[in-house]
């Protein structure tokens, strides 16, 4: 029956990128031959719609058992049946062109599954989705008018069994406004307070004191980045802040009138709303419960996306979870993806006409999933077959309780705050490397635990929904349908063997979905060495480094000190010791405002300094301070970019002079450069801005640019968040030895970190200074310099 | 009358023996009944008129004219001298190359001789610092030539001061110093601390480039050298001969100066090390308790310096002059007098200390390169005759070996360490695989020129003095050595002597001979 109704049918798909959506597309193309689809598809940021549906849709391994049975035909055959529009259901006339917009309402029939299912959805945008979106293609059928054989296209429209609310008992299939709960809201009225709410939102955001506040968040994570680093970031911040508002306005608002969330309101709105403006349109709903693994097509245990239940039970099985809320005996309403699409189809097979008005795709009345029993599954199935942590130990998961909700929050925040507390002691001290990691690491644990909390929150407010979701009309289906049908079209949920289907179907796909280690041992080739792999290799164009702290442990002060000390006598060295160490503190709060100001004030003690014998002295420089204090691996890393045929570019605020002994390693250095006076003497004032902050990354893309080189191509080395301009320029940045803003930053980006040291059992020397020459070398040279101020006026 | 060495055989009452652990020592107690301590003859009686030996060896030399015959107005004359190698440790001011330079610049401004130049022939070794000239040329040379640009260091990487002068008949490039090429004489000031130093070695290794050390300094000639210590049995030498040979030819005119040094090596209060442990007196076995206990709890740094500070009293046992060849049969007598102990038969297990220093940790780190090349190039190649240790044995050396390099005079190593033998340990693999990129590493050749850093190669070669011994024995423990630094040498770490024995019986059975080369001094086993 369902394939004879829809043979030779256009079917209008929205959502198609979806979970529903393209277990739908893979089933219409796979069992209903010569039907022909049309999807909406909304363009991404860079990839068009059409390019989108071959990327996200057709390369799902949903179709994988198409392109076997096709197999070079796949791309003609489907590519025929398909056609796409770009759109979006979030906008008026669903943004189509008056071309798409007639291809698509002269579909037969005008599938709907996208929505904003994300529980932590802004209030504004659940409503311009889920309230508005059906009745906007309602409208848009309306507008355009009947098919030439002057039939209306049949709207199938996919909801919510949670559209019920927060209630007891059995929710039968039937409007909410219909039923003897409805408390009257008006959806224009909420539509109308949504809006506002954002405008009110992005106001608040730009009164001036929070403006300062966003920016100074902005500074305490980045630090000295520069300007526009630091501006993008301020933007960023202040966008957040919006959407929590808008995250917290939906939830609340939910709750305060009976839903669980923001989804399951704004669904339940829009069902009402559709119901009041479906004009001549033909209407059917389908209402899914909670949508997991599919139990047998396209593949036992197919799934995409990864938000519903699974993150709970990976969480469990981490070690995270030893407590999730619910009541053992209570039932969690949960129905497999496969049985939802049959629902949808024979919906639409049935057509206008013979479908009912609303058909709920749910388990709890007919073949109930206790909690207790989920969650002795799950235990018994991650105890035979444990994830394993880090060092390659299996993780032990602990008894479930069913404890309250609310001892489950305290527990969380408890171990929370504690965390925040000491990541902010540690973010306090002056961290590099390995120990910056500790902080990452602390962050990493505390961003565990928040999800935790949302979870908790979110599901646990699922778990405690104990409405019955009647089945009557979906069972009716089911009777009409034929055998055949049956077999094909399966959408009866009493089918399922819940024990099976857990531990044989569901777990081993979501745990093979969420990448975590199911071998013991320590993994051979860690992530590290992936991206290092990729750093190193051939196709790369340039590789940039910092100076300080990447390549040597040592910075400008300490190699003016070498210099400045060289020709000194003994008490003139105490003297210059004690003087510099005087001025440290204020040298140092002067760099951490401005690195660039710094330099300019540091560099003018080079003034008078004689150039002949600052050259020479920086050759000694080399063996007794920059090589002392090398890395040696990163300077057998710039070797192997050498090696590789890349270009390196060392980008320095510190003086020229004291790095031409690096010249050999690479292809251009760019170092802060001190104009000469004619007498020869250093003038103190430096020839152009100093390659600091953003100015490295102008300087690095200018390079690539006269070089025909490409920057998404390159790499760059650092070790600072004041270097942030530059690595987020490079297709390959490397955090080395990062200080503990960076560390953070680099562990959430997902960079390369290397923690390079000094040789070990190296000299130490205590004190940046220049070794004693003989007596008679500093004779010679007193004499010749003794009106220099670059030496009396240290 | 000096004692001299002896093999003594270890019963129930030989007290512990005495073991170099780098910068510091140990007393191990070796199985009674079949453990041997090879001791050295006592140091010879040194020559007190110094200056006079000098000088009269200036001029009476050996087949060849007297030093200022050969000497004339208007020439080039250039001193080479052994670099801060030369000798072990540094000897008390004045050294000994000091007193020969000054005796020949004497006779040389006697002869009018104004052009002259005095080169360090450091091959691929580091330069050397200010301050370490000064100490073995003495202040008054230093400053009278250094700031003219008049002494300076062998470069082994400048084209344009290399003279190619030919092929021995086996092919072998040879390509030295152009100012020593082109001099009317080269005067080389050599000490002689181990046979093995000396000869054309000074010339033909000293002064040369990469070009033409590659024929000698490789796994081969390495493999086939029985020992260094050896020089009629030793393919390094043959091949140096004969690139002497190649320098005549070329009309290269040598006057060669030979010293040799008696073994007085520490100065009191480390003057237990060198003796024989049941003639300690009490304040000997004070001294070594205080020292012990001192040094474990001093940082390894500052133990260094302690070590690496200590002048040597060592003094000149003979000096002669003249032709390259026939001095340098002299010298050797001269070592070997000082050095050999005669030794009857081999050994399952080779035990060794090894010391803070070597010819290439001067003021540095005896890296863990280094300790390969101390125990395997050096101490097991101090035989005549046959190894010490048969072929199958088990060599067990005493020494910390931290993963710790001086970055300034060892920057090429530190790649090796953690490139070249994280990949091989085979020193064939390696010298096919790896030795040529770090050979013409420019990087490296930039240190070697204008900081104090050894060549890029150099870590290879100290690989390949140890080809015979990796080939010869069948496993190589390190006592107290760091275990992961140990394992990537392709050693087995140990933790006790005990211990180390014990990993030693699947190879040698549960009563091997064992046999300790007790140092210091230096001697040479005549192993028949």
């Amino acid at each position: 029956m369902i394939s004879e109704n829809l043979r030779g049918k256009r079917i209008a798909i929205t959502g198609a990128t979806g979970f529903v959506g393209t277990a739908l597309v893979e089933r219409l193309l796979f069992s209903v031959p010569e039907c022909e689809l049309v999807l909406l598809v909304r363009d991404g940021r860079r990839t068009p719609a059409a390019e989108r549906v071959r990327r996200e849709i057709l390369k799902n391994d949903a179709f994988d058992r198409l392109r076997k049975k096709l197999g070079a035909d796949f791309d003609a055959s489907i590519m025929g049946r398909i056609s796409v529009v770009a759109g979006d259901v979030s906008t008026d006339g669903l943004g189509l062109s008056p071309h798409d917009a007639q291809k698509f309402a002269s579909c037969d029939i005008v599938i709907h599954s996208a929505a904003s299912v994300s529980f932590d959805s802004p209030l504004d945008s659940a409503v311009e989705v889920n309230l508005l979106g059906p009745m906007r293609i309602a409208e848009l059928l309306n507008a355009i008018g009947p098919k030439a054989d002057g039939t209306m296209p049949h709207l199938v429209a996919v909801s919510t069994c949670y559209v019920a609310g927060n209630r007891r008992g059995t929710a039968p299939e039937e409007l909410v406004s219909a039923g003897p709960f409805d408390i009257g809201l008006n959806w224009k009225t909420e539509v109308t307070a949504a809006r506002r709410l954002r405008g009110d939102a992005e106001a608040a955001s730009r009164a001036p004191a929070q403006l300062a506040n966003f920016r100074s968040q902005a500074r305490s994570e980045l630090g000295a980045a520069g300007a526009p680093a630091l501006a993008a970031k301020t933007e960023q911040n202040r966008q957040r802040w919006v959407k929590d508002q808008l995250v917290e306005a939906g939830r609340t608002r939910a709750a305060s009138v009976g839903w669980p969330d923001a989804y399951a309101f704004t669904k339940a709105l829009g069902e009402q709303a559709l119901h009041e403006t479906k004009g001549n349109v033909p209407v059917s709903i389908v209402r899914p419960s909670i949508i997991e693994s599919a139990l047998s097509e396209p593949s036992p245990g197919w799934i995409r996306g990864f938000r519903m239940a699974e993150p709970v039970i990976i969480s469990y099985a981490r070690g995270l979870l030893d407590q999730f809320p619910g009541v053992p005996e209570g039932t969690v309403d949960v129905i497999p993806v496969d049985l939802v699409v049959a629902a949808i189809v024979a919906v639409a097979a049935l057509g206008p006409d013979e479908a009912p008005h609303i058909t709920q795709v749910a388990s709890g009345s007919t073949n109930p999933l206790k909690y207790r029993t989920l969650v002795d599954n799950v235990r018994d199935w991650f105890t035979q077959h444990p994830i394993y942590d880090a060092e390659g130990q299996p993780i032990v998961v602990p008894d479930w309780k069913f404890p309250g909700r609310g001892k489950v929050e305290k527990q969380l925040t408890r171990a929370k705050t504690v965390i925040a507390q000491s990541e902010k002691l540690l973010g306090a001290l002056p961290l590099r490397g390995t120990q910056a990691a500790w902080s990452t690491k602390l962050e990493d644990r505390r961003g565990d635990i928040e999800r935790a909390l949302e979870y908790v929150e979110l599901y646990g407010l699922y778990t405690e929904c104990e409405a019955i979701y009647s089945v009557n009309n979906l069972l009716a289906i089911n009777e009409r349908m034929s055998e055949a049908d049956r077999k094909t079209f399966c959408l009866d949920p009493r089918v399922v063997h819940w024990p099976t289907y857990i531990s044989t179907i569901h777990l081993p796909s979501i745990v093979l979905h969420s990448r975590v280690k199911t071998t013991p041992g320590k993994s051979t080739l860690d992530r590290s060495d992936r991206l290092r792999k990729q750093v190193l290799d051939p196709s790369r164009h340039v590789a940039a480094f910092d100076l300080e702290n990447t390549l040597i442990s040592s910075n400008v002060v300490e190699s003016f000190s070498w210099l400045a000390t060289r020709r000194l006598n003994s008490p003139e060295r105490v003297r210059y010791v004690l003087r510099t160490l005087r001025e440290a503190p204020n040298l140092l709060s002067m760099d951490r405002k401005d690195r660039s100001d710094f330099l300019r004030y540091f560099y003018r003690r080079y003034e008078d300094a004689p150039v002949q014998q600052i050259e020479e002295d920086s050759q000694e420089l080399l063996a007794q301070l920059i090589m002392t204090k090398s890395f040696p691996a990163g300077l057998r890393r710039v070797r192997e970019h050498r090696a590789l045929g890349h270009r390196t570019i060392l980008i320095t605020g510190a003086m020229s002079f004291a790095v031409e002994g690096l010249r050999p390693l690479f292809d251009e250095i760019v170092a802060a450069e001190m104009t000469v006076r004619p007498d020869g003497t250093y003038s103190g004032e430096l020839a152009q801005v100093p390659p600091t902050g953003e100015t490295r990354a102008q300087v690095l893309a200018d390079y690539c640019a006269r070089e025909g080189l490409r920057l998404e191509e390159s790499i760059a080395y650092a070790d600072s968040s004041s270097d942030l301009p530059m690595l987020e320029a490079v297709g390959f940045p490397v955090a080395v030895n990062p200080e503990t803003r960076l560390a953070t930053i680099a562990r959430k980006r997902g960079w390369l970190v290397e923690n390079w040291e000094k040789a070990s059992g190296g000299p130490r020397p205590r004190l940046p200074l220049g070794p004693m020459m003989s007596e008679r070398e500093q004779k010679r040279f007193s004499e010749r310099n003794k009106r220099s101020s670059y030496r009396s006026g240290l | 009358m000096p004692r001299p060495g002896f093999v003594l055989e270890v019963d129930k009452s030989t007290p512990p023996i005495l073991f170099w652990r780098g910068e510091n020592f140990s007393l191990e107690k070796l199985p009674a009944g079949r453990s041997r301590v090879i001791y050295a003859p006592e140091p010879l009686p040194a020559i007190e008129d110094v200056d006079g030996a000098i000088r009269h060896a200036l001029l009476n030399p050996i087949e060849q004219d007297p030093l200022p015959e050969q000497l004339f107005p208007g020439m080039k004359l250039t001193i080479a001298f052994d670099d801060v190698s030369l000798p072990l440790p540094k000897m008390e001011r004045p050294d000994i190359r000091q007193r020969v330079i000054e005796a020949v610049l004497d006779m040389a401004a006697e002869a009018g001789v104004d052009d002259v130049h005095i080169i360090s022939a450091l091959a691929l070794h580091r330069r050397m610092t200010e301050e370490e000239l000064r100490h073995c040329l003495g202040d008054r040379i230093y400053d009278a030539f250094a700031p003219r640009g008049t002494l300076y260091q062998h470069d082994a990487e400048d084209p344009d001061n290399l003279a190619y002068l030919g092929q021995t008949p086996h092919g072998e490039d040879v390509e030295i110093n152009k100012r020593a090429a082109e001099s009317d004489l080269l005067v080389y000031v050599n000490i002689n601390l181990v046979a093995m130093d000396g000869g054309w070695k000074s010339t033909a290794t000293g002064l040369s480039s990469y070009k033409s050390l590659r024929h000698h300094h490789n796994p081969e000639t390495m493999i086939h050298s029985r020992s260094f210590m050896d020089q009629h049995r030793s393919e390094l030498h043959k091949s140096n001969w004969r690139m002497g040979k190649v320098l005549i030819d070329s009309g290269v005119k040598v006057f060669q100066i030979e010293t040799t040094l008696n073994t007085d090596t520490f100065p009191s209060p480390f003057g237990f090390l060198a003796k024989r442990e049941w003639e300690w007196s009490p304040s000997d076995r004070m001294t070594y308790l205080a020292s012990t206990k001192a040094l474990k709890r001093t940082p390894t740094r500052l133990a260094r310096k302690i070590f690496h500070s200590i002048e040597a009293p060592h003094q000149m046992t003979s000096v002669q002059a003249g032709d390259v060849e026939a001095v340098h049969r002299i010298t050797t007598e001269h070592v070997y007098k000082q050095q050999l102990v005669e030794v009857k038969g081999q050994t399952d297990i080779l035990t060794m200390g090894i010391p803070y220093i070597s010819p290439y940790n001067v003021n540095s780190i005896l890296n863990p390169i280094l300790v390969m090349c101390m125990g395997l190039g050096y101490y097991f190649n101090m035989y005549k005759g046959m190894p010490l240790v048969r072929e199958g044995g088990v060599i067990i050396m005493t020494h910390p070996t931290q993963p710790d390099f001086h970055p300034v005079h060892h920057p090429s190593y530190i790649d090796f360490f953690e490139q070249v033998l994280a990949d091989t340990t085979d020193p064939h693999v390696m010298s096919q695989k790896w030795e040529k990129q770090y050979a013409e590493d420019e990087w490296y050749k930039h240190l070697y020129r204008t900081t104090y850093a050894y060549h890029g190669v150099h870590p290879f070669y100290m690989w390949y003095w140890g080809s015979h011994a990796l080939q010869h024995c069948s496993r190589i423990i390190i006592v107290g050595g760091d275990p992961k630094t140990v394992r990537r040498l392709g050693f087995v770490p140990a933790s006790t002597m005990d211990d180390a024995l014990e990993i030693a019986s699947d190879v040698v059975g549960r009563a091997p001979t064992i046999t300790h080369l007790h140092s210091p001094p230096l001697m040479v086993a005549d192993v028949s």
